[in-house]
């Protein structure tokens, strides 16, 4: 068994921890107290094709793997959560339903621009009495000719607003239940589609997290993704596969958490010396470097599972659970580190600890990736 | 039009440490980087292509297999492919012996107009690889270039001086060595990573492929040798002289007698 990563991965590494450190990391805290989407940093990963990761060169992608896309996510997730969790959901919730579900036609019309970056994506299935039980949906599409008509609502949306291009959910038929969901590639300038309240929240405070409102909304019969009734596992699907990105995501902030901890360490004296060199400290660390270590390598297993199209269900629950859960540890710990100092704004670690939290929650709650996990042993 | 660029894989220097018992460099584990003044150069020949598509870029470099990293990173930003020379005869060069390699190197491509080399190498810093490559195809070379212009067949460009530029207009073929206020390099694009590594774009020359005799290259075509590295002593703390001018003097001038340096 080999842990390393290629020297494709590797340079790909490279290349996001320099563009991090260079273009993500000066305006993180900026974006953060602003609450600002951050959009020249969204420009620039398109110019080096950022957007496109996992998705085939001839739909536009830089037709990498899903690991080359993780290491993606968590490398920018170090320095600015906020600008991982943009990427995360436009790739793993924008554009793999298309590149998964989509006919040729869908993919030539709707990913291409998705995965070379000139459009962004996003995902509409919460509502704001369907959430972990996403099936109460109440978004109707009723079928009036060639067009559905569309109403309903979707809240909590990242990438509301800022992006162009949607993957929304709706029943077709209450009476099949789950299997009454379908699936739609609607974009942003279709009439009767408006942006509702944009939400403020604890963290990832520039990633825009929006209502969607759909009043009469047209849509033409061709943006159907799938077939009608496939909405609901074409849903569950797609947040297998977003959940490995999350995990990414929170795998990244733990790290950066950590990197920032051990600087602080070794600089900051008490009682004459480093407080690094506390026996204390030191095993806190410990747990916090070996916890990091083994989210590490559930996030990369499902990943490669991803990648060579073996069951990652499981997998990307497992990573998700545990790398979140980490995060939110990892995060505390590191401000309790950093004393009074980790409280302020002036330090990074206050804005990883709010960031944290939303990796326990979205795309499944920490509590649906245990039903997850239990529900496969248990078949 | 056609261009070289020559580059480096180098230790990145920022990164380098000192071994706090022995004083010496601490090598290992030090990662290797496209020599940032090459990568100005390779910079400015991708800006020519952005506005010539037919541009053809390769990126010529010297060093052990491993240095084909630098040319995959030179592909994925854009050049057009790779040459690595790699052969242990060539090992053990002075700069003398590598712009002699680089040089017949350039010679087997044969067809080109402008060759961009970085000014010099962070791990050598002798700025001299550039210059000698020129002298030896014969061909004008323009050192320290700032600012670069094509138009229409003449190439202007800004040549830094201490307190000032000069503009330096020439034609084809001419060799520029480049400094990094010429430009901000881009980063590498992630379809051209990936494209790099699986596509074959790398031709790696070896002895063979160079008509170049043994005595002109590597250590044995190398006429300066390194005969021993060290890591200078520590000066030892500097001291501030306090006081009015007059006080300061005085107690240097003790200071100085006391040493027997006046």
């Amino acid at each position: 068994m080999n842990f390393n990563l290629n020297k494709e991965h590797k340079m790909i590494q490279k290349t996001f921890t320099r563009f991090t450190k260079n273009e993500v990391e000066p305006i993180a805290a900026e974006v953060d107290e602003m609450e600002r989407f951050p959009k020249e940093t969204v420009e620039k990963m398109q110019r080096f094709g950022m957007m496109g990761i996992a998705v085939p060169q001839e739909y536009g992608g830089a037709g990498g793997d899903e690991l080359a896309y993780v290491i993606a996510v968590e490398e920018l997730s170090k320095a600015c959560a906020t600008t991982g969790v943009i990427l995360s959901a436009h790739s793993s919730l924008g554009c793999w339903p298309i590149q998964k579900f989509g006919t040729e036609a869908q993919k030539k019309k709707y990913l291409v621009p998705l995965a070379s970056g000139k459009k962004l994506g996003a995902f509409g299935l919460t509502e704001p009495n369907a959430g972990t039980d996403a099936a109460g949906q109440q978004t109707r599409a009723v079928l009036e000719g060639d067009q559905y008509r569309i109403n309903g609502t979707k809240i909590f949306i990242t990438n509301g607003g800022e992006a162009d291009t949607y993957i929304i959910f709706g029943m077709t038929d209450t009476a099949k239940g789950l299997k009454g969901i379908s699936a739609f590639i609607v974009e942003s300038d279709t009439p009767g589609f408006t942006i509702g309240k944009k939400e403020r929240k604890l963290g990832i405070k520039g990633s825009a997290t929006t209502e969607l409102i759909f009043k009469d909304m047209m849509v033409p019969k061709g943006n159907l993704l799938g077939k009608e009734g496939q909405g609901f596992k074409i849903a569950m699907q797609t947040l297998d596969g977003g959940r490995i990105g999350i995990a990414a995501q929170a795998l990244g902030i733990a790290e950066g958490a950590m990197e920032k901890t051990i600087q602080y360490v070794k600089e900051r004296e008490q009682f004459n010396r480093p407080i690094g060199k506390f026996q204390g400290l030191q095993f806190m660390m410990a747990d916090m470097e070996t916890q990091i270590q083994a989210a590490k390598l559930l996030v990369y297993q499902a990943a490669m599972a991803k990648s060579e199209g073996r069951p990652y269900g499981k997998l990307a629950a497992m990573a998700k659970l545990f790398a979140s859960e980490t995060a939110m540890e990892v995060t505390t710990k590191a401000v309790q580190l950093h004393g009074g100092y980790g409280y302020t704004a002036d330090y990074p670690i206050e804005r990883m600890m709010r960031d944290a939290k939303i990796t326990e929650i979205y795309e499944g709650t920490s509590e649906v990736q245990k039903m997850v996990v239990a529900a496969d042993i248990l078949r | 039009m056609k261009i070289i660029v020559c580059i480096k894989q180098v230790p990145d220097t920022n990164e380098v440490k000192i071994d706090p018992v022995k004083g010496t460099l601490i090598r290992e584990g030090v990662p290797s980087i496209l020599n940032p003044d090459d990568k100005s150069a390779l910079e400015e020949a991708l800006r020519v292509k952005d506005n010539n598509p037919d541009t053809h870029i390769t990126v010529l470099t010297m060093g052990p297999p491993q240095a084909e990293e630098v040319l995959i990173e030179g592909i994925a930003m854009g050049a057009d492919e790779g040459i690595l020379l790699s052969d242990r005869a060539f090992a053990g060069a002075d700069t003398w012996a590598t712009s002699n390699t680089l040089a017949k190197a350039i010679e087997r491509v044969g067809d080109y107009d402008i060759i961009f080399c970085g000014r010099q190498a962070i791990d050598g810093d002798t700025a001299q690889v550039g210059p000698q490559i020129g002298e030896r195809l014969g061909i004008p070379q323009v050192s320290y270039v700032e600012k670069f212009f094509v138009e229409e067949g003449t190439i202007r460009v800004h040549r830094a001086l201490e307190d000032g530029y000069e503009v330096i207009e020439g034609k084809s073929p001419i060799l520029l060595t480049t400094i990094k206020e010429l430009n901000e390099p881009r980063y590498p694009s992630i379809p051209g990573i990936i494209k790099a590594y699986r596509e074959d774009r790398i031709k790696v020359w070896t002895v063979n492929d160079l008509d170049i005799p043994s005595t002109d290259i590597g250590l044995d075509g190398s006429p300066t040798q390194v005969k021993r590295s060290f890591t200078p002593e520590p000066k030892g703390k500097g001291e501030m002289l306090e006081g009015s001018i007059d006080d300061k003097v005085q107690s240097l001038v003790k200071k100085l007698n006391e040493k027997n340096l006046i």
